[in-house]
């Protein structure tokens, strides 16, 4: 902010010089305008309205035109503009309705010339004509336009919008008999000044009121609205028909709105509520403001470019009683801030991920997350130099694929589908989801139902002395199961072979859609080294790494022969995990898929030594002693939960917290519950698993989750005569005035639980129908059909 | 005038006005009998609604999709009259209790009770505590605000401010609802509940200004919540004139020629249209105009006979039934005149400054989305709402007198308008009206038979009701202009 800078217009030939700097005024302004030669601005409010000069390094009071003793309403602006033609004259719009002139050149300290007292409500707006000297404009609250010409006492012509009250009043630059005006209904009228008797053209330009509007200086017929529907568009009056160009879309009403000079798609607009801040928007890129001024603590009222012909100096007036100068290059500019990224899903689950290139640069040297990111494609796209925005596009996309095997998620549709969750004694319960997972090869899950069963059922006895040996197998049994999906992932360099190929495939097709003046660069080569090598190396650490943590865990397990518990014959695969398997906290996060399970099993058992787990088949319980409450083993459950929600598995998750019910929830918090519930309803709702879902939020526990079902509840009925939604009541259809649903046996209204036989389509009161169908088999209608009620 | 159900003896099932009661004390033996009035309301004949109603289909239609009771209500029938306001109406009431917001349904019922409270309209307390029970409000808070949460209880001070003395909301006010902790109201919720709150306080004055009666068949199911049947004393509907009234009538409306007094009106209401410019007004003028008639609100009712009561005595007859004062807190607050407080002196509200077209609707429709649509359409439609007749007359151009009606009602809350004349108030509001207005506005609770009756005699009683909705309308819409510009304030 504090550094000068000069610009130099080539047009005014002299030089334009300043820095963003700002002066306190006495009081909030309404509107700003500023002088012919951009030296001067003149500041009108409620109660001010002063003339400032514009110095290199300030503001400068120059002229107070509020005098007199007492402050009158004429005093009190809504508008005030310089004239373009001549600097001695400005205009007023006074709140109480009245038109002020004002002539500079008067001797006398009271500059007021002429008072004009047509309008009976505020005058929203006054304007001069840019090229005419004598001739002003001014727009009211009471509907009318009124055209005056300074030579004479009273306006000389008055113009009725025919509609409601009238918000802004512009002249054509480029048209010299042209105006335009908005009013508060949203629409924007076109009228020629030589007749006051019609519009000549009017169309409704926003919903609400349309605040403001700003002919283009440079482009004939173009004109900006800006609205309370937080719009700004622009619109091309050339065309028979009002053209809608461009639309801005910003967070708040928009109060005013001006062209910025020499830019041809930029303007600059402030907001009436709420939002403090100056936009500079190019209309092109309607999305992100071009540049921002944020210096104002209130709403700005008042906005003017410097010069018509310099770009960069804006001036500003503002609630918060300060005027502002703001040079452009001293703007903030949100592109900057912005995280250009876009993430999409696909029809077929291949993900789509676009980034500014610098990231992406950056991420594609660096290591990929292992099992994380898949063979993505990189397409980079080459600028093209005639696009406007050359600086700003540059992103690089990315398409990720779903593998085709690793896709299926058939495990999931059917654990969900058999998964017995309640109803039968926990035991059953566990044993049964336990056999499930077995049967669809997913041993891990498998074993961890045993184990729960185990924990929770059995009698619970554990010798005091065995709690650390518990302890530590509790923990490990969450561990290895990522280590056992970690070997399968990494698998035989073959599969990312076969991916490469499908990468390039993909690759291929995908050029076609995209612009063709757009280079494709591929990043195949890193992709090779990505999808094989890195995981083979990392396959390799890990195995290296192996042998050397086993033992440091040994000392836990060291005493397999040590009684400890039955465990069932299928649990044998996890033990030679637990062993075998390091445990690093690394692993985590590279497993994050548990889909690829069902690859290569077999391999990786055959990795594993087998012999060291039969010792553990003289575990037995009967041993143990000392009664260990189920709660010691809360924690326990409760990382393995964790973890494996954590590895995506939200399935396991649910399901384990509502089988074993009160015994864990209150060692988890709600929040994650509810999480946990909410992805995995929603899930089973992708895979259209209603009935599942359904279940699943019944026995949930989380009173947000539960009032999930007790939402939008409603079945709307159809009128069978109209065929039209039957929206208030049920019963009788608001168009047709029918009742729709007729009892075939009383003749009324059905208006509570209606019956109907599906093959004639006749029905009624559910108690009469029964009633019928005890004495008679026929339809009560008379139709003849032999209706059955079951 | 107030009421009490104080007296056990006479008044089981409808409240005795003071007049009434010091007549009662001074003679005992005087027997008073039930009400018979019956139809929609105390003040309009059954048939003069009854009527319009059966020609229209529209009402039933509207009543189907918006009503939330299900059923006809009086409210609606005596709105029926105005069919096209009736649906903004309706429309805007839905969308405040049944449709998406931030408030939780029978919290939105909870408010409405509390804000109906303020003004004691025992027939939308009722009414509001059905539906209350309806969407699954817990019954123990009927019991009153010290079994609510803390969080609905504090709403009392702003519920307070906004129904009597609006102008005394400020930022500090919003600030301690959103300030961060247990009971904070975020601010989405906080405008839910400022439109509530302006809603019902602003019907309670539609309610008493049109004397609706109560439902013809309350909810026995919960009768034991139910208030007092009635809110209007015998005197108002038997409008016979007793001894002190009979003075008030007599000095201060006169036996006028009624058909003179309407041309007088409407001849007055085309000068003003005609020739503004005759005579120039300086500045101060309007300035003194303004305030002269913020003063002079001050003196319209308690000038009046029946406010000349001792004040002693006046304050004898405030205890409110417990029944209603379970819902409020500081039951003594009331409305004080804005011009009244002559020390202090806040500034006067330029309604140039914030108003709702720019401001308002802005603020509210950001922070409750689409209310402000429905609101917007809904003082636009009563605004702009005429038929062109006056009483007998055809034709007649009323938008002089609908604004000075409007902008009566926002001069009584401090709202002033820079482009508009305040004479123009005088010239065409005759007394008893003004005495009417600035007791619906401000304390509804008052109204009576007689100040309905006395003003404006030949005009239909569906031109009253238009008044009264004018009056309902600007009063919501000064309130919540106060309510949102501290909110704005609380903003920036």
């Amino acid at each position: 902010m504090e550094k000068m800078s000069r610009v130099t217009t080539a047009l005014s030939g002299s030089a334009l010089t300043g820095r963003t700097m700002h002066c306190h005024l006495d009081a909030p302004a309404n509107a700003i305008s500023v002088c012919r030669d951009a030296a001067q601005v003149v500041v009108a409010g409620r109660s001010i309205f002063k003339i400032y000069a514009i110095e290199e390094e300030q503001f400068v009071e120059k002229l107070n035109l509020r005098v007199g003793r007492k402050p009158s309403l004429n005093l009190s602006c809504a508008d005030v503009v310089w004239h373009q033609m001549d600097e001695n004259l400005l205009a007023t719009a006074a709140t109480n309705g009245v038109v002020v002139t004002w002539n500079l050149g008067r001797p006398s300290r009271n500059k007021q010339d002429q008072l004009f007292t047509e309008h009976k409500r505020t005058v929203n707006k006054v304007c001069f004509h840019p090229t005419e000297a004598h001739v002003l404009l001014s727009g009211s609250q009471d509907g009318f336009m009124k055209c005056f010409d300074l030579r004479r006492k009273d306006s000389v012509s008055t113009f009725s919008g025919q509609s409601e009250s009238v918000r802004d009043v512009q002249f054509s630059i480029r048209d010299y008999f042209t105006f335009a005006s908005t009013f508060e209904n949203g629409n924007v009228q076109l009228w020629d000044i030589r007749r006051p008797d019609r519009c000549e053209r009017m169309f409704t330009a926003h919903n609400g009121p349309v605040f403001c509007c700003d002919w283009h200086p440079e482009d004939r017929g173009w004109l900006a609205t800006g609205g309370r529907d937080k719009m700004v568009k622009v619109w091309d009056m050339t065309t028979h028909r009002a053209k809608e160009m461009h639309c801005v879309q910003t967070i708040a009403s928009v109060a005013r709105v001006k062209w910025r000079p020499e830019c041809r798609h930029h303007l600059a607009t402030c907001s009436m509520m709420v939002d403090h801040n100056i936009y500079v928007w190019d209309v092109r890129r309607p999305f992100v403001p071009a540049a921002m001024f944020e210096e104002h603590r209130d709403v700005t009222t008042g906005i003017a470019w410097r010069h018509p012909h310099d770009p960069s100096f804006l001036l500003s007036g503002s609630k918060d009683s300060t005027l502002c100068q703001h040079l452009f290059r001293d703007a903030s500019q949100p592109v900057e801030r912005a995280n250009p990224e876009g993430l999409c899903y696909g029809l077929f689950g291949d993900l789509a991920f676009a980034a500014k290139e610098s990231l992406v640069a950056t991420e594609s040297g660096r290591k990929p997350y292992g099992g994380d990111r898949r063979h993505p494609i990189f397409f980079k796209r080459k600028l093209d130099p005639a696009e406007p925005f050359s600086g700003l596009a540059s992103s690089a996309l990315s398409v990720f694929e779903t593998e085709l095997g690793g896709g299926s998620m058939s495990w999931f549709v059917d654990t969900a589908e058999r998964y017995a969750l309640a109803g039968r004694p926990l035991a059953e319960l566990c044993d049964h989801n336990a056999k499930v997972a077995r049967e669809l090869g997913r041993n891990q899950v498998a074993q961890t139902w045993t184990m729960l069963r185990i924990i929770y059922c059995s009698p619970g006895l554990v010798p005091s002395t065995n709690l650390n040996h518990s302890m530590g197998k509790g923990s490990s049994c969450g561990l290895p199961l990522m280590n056992s999906f970690n070997l399968k992932d990494m698998g035989p360099g073959l599969g990312s072979e076969t991916r490469l190929d499908r990468s390039k495939g993909d690759t291929r097709s995908d050029t076609v859609l995209l612009d063709s003046s757009a280079t494709l660069i591929t990043n195949e080569d890193n992709e090779e080294t990505e999808g094989s090598d890195v995981p083979a190396d990392y396959l390799l650490g890990d195995v290296e790494g192996e042998e050397d943590e086993l033992y440091p865990l040994d000392p836990e397990h060291v005493h397999p022969e040590e009684p400890e518990y039955v465990l069932p014959q299928e649990a044998f695969p996890l033990r030679h995990e637990i062993v075998d398997t390091p445990s690093g906290p690394e692993h985590l996060q590279d497993k994050a898929d548990s889909p690829h399970v069902s690859g290569s099993e077999a391999d990786t058992a055959s990795l594993v030594p087998v012999d060291s787990s039969f010792s553990l088949l003289s575990v037995s319980h009967a041993l143990y002693d000392n009664r260990l409450p189920p709660d010691f083993f809360s924690v326990l459950v409760r990382d393995m939960l964790r973890f494996y929600a954590e590895q995506g598995d939200v399935q396991m998750a649910v399901s384990v917290l509502i089988v074993l019910g009160e015994r864990v929830r209150k060692d988890i918090d709600e929040q994650t519950q509810e999480h946990w519930y909410t992805s995995y309803i929603d899930l089973l709702q992708r895979f259209c698993l209603w009935n599942v879902s359904n279940e699943v939020v019944k026995l949930s526990t989380s009173r947000s989750i539960s009032c999930l079902n007790q939402a939008s509840t409603t079945l709307h009925v159809n009128c069978s005569h109209c065929k039209r939604p039957m929206s208030s009541r049920g019963w009788v259809c608001d168009r047709c005035h029918r009742c729709a649903s007729m009892c075939a046996v009383c003749h009324h209204v059905v208006k509570g639980l209606f019956v109907w036989c599906q093959g004639c389509s006749h029905g009624g009161h559910l108690q009469h129908i029964m009633k019928w169908l005890e004495g008679s088999s026929q339809c009560p209608a008379g139709c003849g059909h032999l209706c059955e009620y079951s | 005038m107030n009421r009490s159900g104080g007296s056990p003896s006479a008044a089981a099932n409808y409240l005795l006005c003071t007049n009434c009661r010091k007549v009662l004390r001074k003679d005992k033996r005087i027997r008073v009998s039930q009400p018979l009035t019956r139809g929609p309301s105390a003040f309009i004949p059954e048939n003069e609604v009854v009527q319009a109603n059966t020609v229209d289909e529209r009402t039933n239609f509207l009543v189907e999709e918006y009503s939330t009771s299900g059923r006809l209500d009086n409210i609606t029938q005596v709105m029926s009259l105005h069919t096209q306001y009736l649906e903004s109406f309706l429309r805007s009431q839905f969308y405040m209790l049944r449709m998406d917001g931030p408030l939780p349904l029978p919290y939105r019922h909870y408010i409405a009770i509390m804000a109906a409270a303020r003004h004691q309209c025992s027939y939308l307390i009722n009414m509001h505590v059905d539906e209350f029970l309806k969407t699954g409000g817990i019954a123990e808070w009927l019991n009153g605000l010290e079994y609510v949460p803390q969080r609905l209880r504090n709403l009392n001070e702003i519920n307070k401010l906004l129904a009597h003395r609006p102008w005394l909301i400020t930022k500090e006010h919003i600030q301690t609802l959103v300030k961060t902790g247990e009971n904070n109201w975020s601010l989405p919720e906080l405008v839910h509940a400022v439109v509530l709150l302006a809603h019902y306080h602003a019907l309670a004055s539609f309610v008493f200004g049109s004397g609706i009666n109560p439902e013809r068949d309350p909810d026995i199911s919960n009768g034991l919540r139910l208030i007092s049947v009635n809110n209007f004393c015998v005197c108002d509907l038997a409008n016979d004139n007793n001894i002190e009234n009979a003075s008030l009538t007599a000095s201060s409306f006169g036996i006028v020629d009624s058909l003179s007094e309407l041309e007088a009106l409407m001849d007055r209401m085309k000068r003003l249209q005609e020739e503004r410019e005759d005579e120039e007004a300086s500045q101060e003028e309007m300035t003194t105009r303004f305030e002269k008639e913020k003063k002079e609100s001050l003196f319209v009712v308690s000038g009046d006979t029946f406010h000349s009561i001792p004040h002693s005595d006046f304050e004898d007859d405030m205890i409110i039934t417990s029944d209603v004062s379970r819902y409020i807190e500081d039951p003594g607050f009331g409305y004080e005149d804005f011009a009244r407080r002559g020390e202090e002196h806040l500034p006067t509200f330029r309604a140039q400054d914030y108003t709702w077209e720019n401001h308002g609707f802005s603020l509210v429709n950001r922070l409750y989305s689409d209310i402000g649509h429905l609101l917007d359409e809904k003082f636009r439609m009563v605004y702009n709402l005429t038929y062109n007749t006056m009483a007998t007359h055809e034709d007649v151009d009323t938008t002089t007198l609908r604004r000075a009606l409007f902008n009566y009602v926002h001069c009584m809350f401090g709202i002033r308008y820079d482009d508009y004349d305040y004479g123009e108030v005088n010239q065409l509001l005759e007394r008893s009206l003004k005495v009417y207005i600035k007791t619906v506005t401000c304390y509804p609770e008052r109204t009576t038979k007689r100040m309905y009756d006395s003003y404006w005699r030949q005009f239909k009683h569906s031109e009253k009701v238009h008044v009264n909705l004018l009056l309902m309308e600007a009063r919501m819409q000064a309130e919540l202009l106060y309510a949102l510009r501290a909110i704005t304030r609380h903003l920036t």
